[in-house]
């Protein structure tokens, strides 16, 4: 299957500031394709350049087959975008913003009355039709904003962070919604900070300072994770956690309930070993197991910062 | 036709938002409601009940009369009577009266030999006034029985301050002109940037409609808003100040049509240079007080310097004020001032060009 979206070398400069920085992409077609990454770690400018919004300082983004800036009206008509902030009209109704992003999409007449009733119907709308925008909850306008991103059945909907003003219902059956899209031939590239909403995603790249630290799909990126993953439960956590924090070897420490969640460098042979060593005197009862990583160990290990032998900040020197 | 359909769906949502915001609403009757009631009456030249001060220096029955004969004519009211020059100066200089009336010491030998017996003093700072005193000057109340027939200039007028001269019927019709000026400029240069403000304009221009629609969409809806306050102005002057319409009603309203476009389109650029609403609003300021002050609406086309006049010559306003001045007054039509027409649509599409130009579907 072809790649709905293509980029390749894509870089974008503010002033001095690398926003995004020699970025290369495939987002497969009829996929949801994940962006994690913290804030400030390039998304929301790679979103911008593929919608033709922002100019490339460098590099290129091929999508659905034209040039994001070039052809950027071709690209327009069959891309829907989610911006991240509420960006439908306040003062106009929930039916007047649909019929307006109708008509500024050239659907008239019956073809555009079908389409926002369909919508309306779709996103549970209805009850609202009538009330200004500005009026609904965060979890009913990002509903109106997802209807009306899709009232022209656009091939790629392009979700700046969508979910990141809605409670967790209003999440799932948002999430609910995009597999339908997709199932009906939809790709989608959505932007996060959720770990459960990446996982939920067929691939997803993670982004930190503007680079595409990993990628993959999320059970490959947790069985490739560049860290062994050790879990400690024992008497006195806080001393446990003391001494790991001064080790070399240790990328991160969480604590989960009672028990330490540890990332260590892969390149240690026996990770389980070298905790019981380091413990050793320390805390008598130790449990220590080696567990399977989950996305947000592939998040952390990804994104921790680094000595000065890891990959990226040599990179970035 | 498509072109059509995206751009009116541009104006149709402009047009919603408009009549949504019930305050803007509310200041399109009310802006220019408020502008003609007070420009209008400040130079309404049915002048009544000025307030006078008299200095009654001969105290004699004709003097006395005289005085009667000027308060009879209602156009001033004898609020104040002097026992010196020294209280005349004060009371006129504190402002308390307007007008002053000085009756020399010896009326009755002054008025037998002709000479200037009464001198009527005006604050020259108001405008308007020394036409008030002229008037009075002339009334024939001062022919007695037995005054030679020169006695007419037996009044002197005297302006104290340095006035300017302009009248009712030249102001009105311009007035029309200053008021959409000012309205339409601001409508059109909030267009852009509110979209901006309020972070619809990243949606919008990721969608397919074109920088022309935009514009053009945006600009649409007060093309009507602005004839309807022409109605509005003209109505109430024509009604209220009694403002003459010679010439064509149709006339009119084209050309009027012409004008607003133009400021709206200049309105229009100046949302596109700008990033903020503020910002917008006072550039457009910065436009208005040049249109209001060198178009010809105040001060006389003619007597201003060459400079201001080339500068005049980039201002919608000044030839729009030569139009409705003609149409309305002169009772001119439209085919009679084919330059001041095709200025007006020059700097139209020059605007509208440049704002399309200078507007990109972009963020950066």
């Amino acid at each position: 299957m072809s790649n709905a979206i293509t980029a390749r070398g894509l870089t974008r400069r503010f002033g001095s500031v690398v926003a995004v920085d020699d970025v290369d992409l495939d987002v497969p077609a009829q996929q949801i394709y994940g962006f994690l990454g913290p804030n400030g770690s390039g998304k929301s400018t790679t979103i911008r350049m593929m919608c033709g919004l922002l100019k490339p300082s460098a590099g290129r983004v091929t999508v659905l087959g034209h040039d994001a800036l070039a052809e950027a009206e071709t690209v327009r008509l069959k891309l829907g975008y989610m911006t991240q902030k509420f960006s439908l009209w306040d003062d106009l109704s929930v039916r007047e913003n649909l019929d307006f992003m109708c008509s500024v999409y050239g659907l008239t007449g019956a073809e555009r009355r079908a389409r926002v009733a369909a919508r309306t119907r779709e996103y549970d709308l209805g009850e609202f039709a009538g009330r200004l925008a500005g009026t609904l909850s965060g979890g009913q306008r990002q509903r109106l904003a997802l209807a009306a991103a899709t009232l022209h059945e656009p091939q790629l909907l392009l979700l700046d962070e969508p979910t990141s003003a809605v409670d967790p219902q209003s999440r799932r059956d948002f999430w609910e919604k995009l597999f339908e899209l997709v199932a009906r031939g939809s790709t989608i590239l959505v932007s996060t900070h959720y770990m459960d909403e990446a996982e939920r995603c067929h691939r997803l790249a993670i982004l930190d300072r503007g680079r595409v630290v990993v990628e993959g799909s999320p059970k490959q990126l947790a069985r490739e994770i560049d860290a062994s993953v050790v879990e400690v439960e024992c008497m006195d956590l806080p001393a446990a956690r003391k001494a790991l924090a001064v080790e070399p070897a240790v990328l991160s420490i969480a604590q989960l309930g009672s028990r330490l969640h540890v990332l260590m460098k892969r390149s240690l042979a026996e990770p389980e070993r070298h905790v019981e060593r380091v413990l050793a005197g320390r805390c008598e009862t130790a449990v220590i197991e080696r567990v399977g990583a989950t996305l947000e160990d592939v998040f952390v290990a990804a994104t921790a910062p680094r000595d000065a032998a890891g990959g990226r900040d040599a990179r970035a020197a | 036709m498509s072109w059509l359909r995206r751009m009116s769906a541009i104006a149709s949502k402009e047009t919603r938002q408009l009549l949504r915001d019930r305050v803007t609403f509310g200041l399109i009757i009310g802006i220019p409601a408020m502008q003609i009631m007070l420009f209008g009456y400040a130079i309404n030249f049915d002048v009544r009940d000025l307030d006078a001060v008299v200095l009654d220096q001969a105290r004699t029955s004709l003097s006395r009369q005289l005085v009667g004969d000027l308060a009879a004519t209602q156009v001033m009211h004898i609020a104040w009577q002097a026992d010196s020059g020294a209280e005349f100066d004060r009371i006129m200089e504190r402002g308390d009266a307007n007008i002053g009336v000085v009756i020399l010491p010896d009326l009755e030998r002054r008025l037998a030999d002709g000479a200037a017996a009464v001198q009527i003093v005006v604050d020259g700072s108001q405008p308007s006034l020394e036409n008030v005193a002229q008037g009075l000057a002339a009334m024939p109340m001062l022919r007695r029985p037995g005054t030679p027939p020169q006695a007419a200039s037996s009044v002197a007028v005297r302006v104290a301050y340095n006035a300017e001269k302009r009248t009712a019927v030249q102001v009105v019709p311009a007035l029309v002109g200053t008021i959409l000026n000012i309205t339409m400029v601001i409508f059109t240069a909030g267009a852009i940037v509110r979209e901006r403000e309020r972070g619809n304009l990243e949606l919008l221009i990721t969608t397919p409609v074109s920088r022309g629609q935009l514009m053009t969409g945006k600009l649409l809806p007060y093309i009507l808003i602005g004839l309807v306050q022409t109605t509005l102005i003209l109505l109430l002057g024509h009604t209220l100040f009694r403002v003459p319409i010679v010439g064509s009603l149709a006339e009119l309203y084209a050309g009027a049509a012409l004008f607003i476009a133009a400021t709206l389109s200049l309105g229009l650029f100046i949302s596109t240079i700008t990033r903020t609403q503020f910002q917008a609003f006072q550039v457009a300021f910065m436009t208005m007080l040049p249109s209001i002050l060198m178009s010809g609406f105040v001060f006389p086309f003619d007597g201003m310097p060459r400079v201001a006049q080339w500068i005049a010559q980039l201002l919608p306003l000044t030839h729009f004020v030569e139009i409705i001045r003609g149409i309305v007054l002169r009772g001119a039509h439209l085919w009679d001032m084919p330059v001041q027409l095709g200025k007006l649509g020059l700097f139209f599409v020059v605007m509208l060009t440049a704002s399309v130009l200078r507007f990109h579907k972009r963020l950066d």
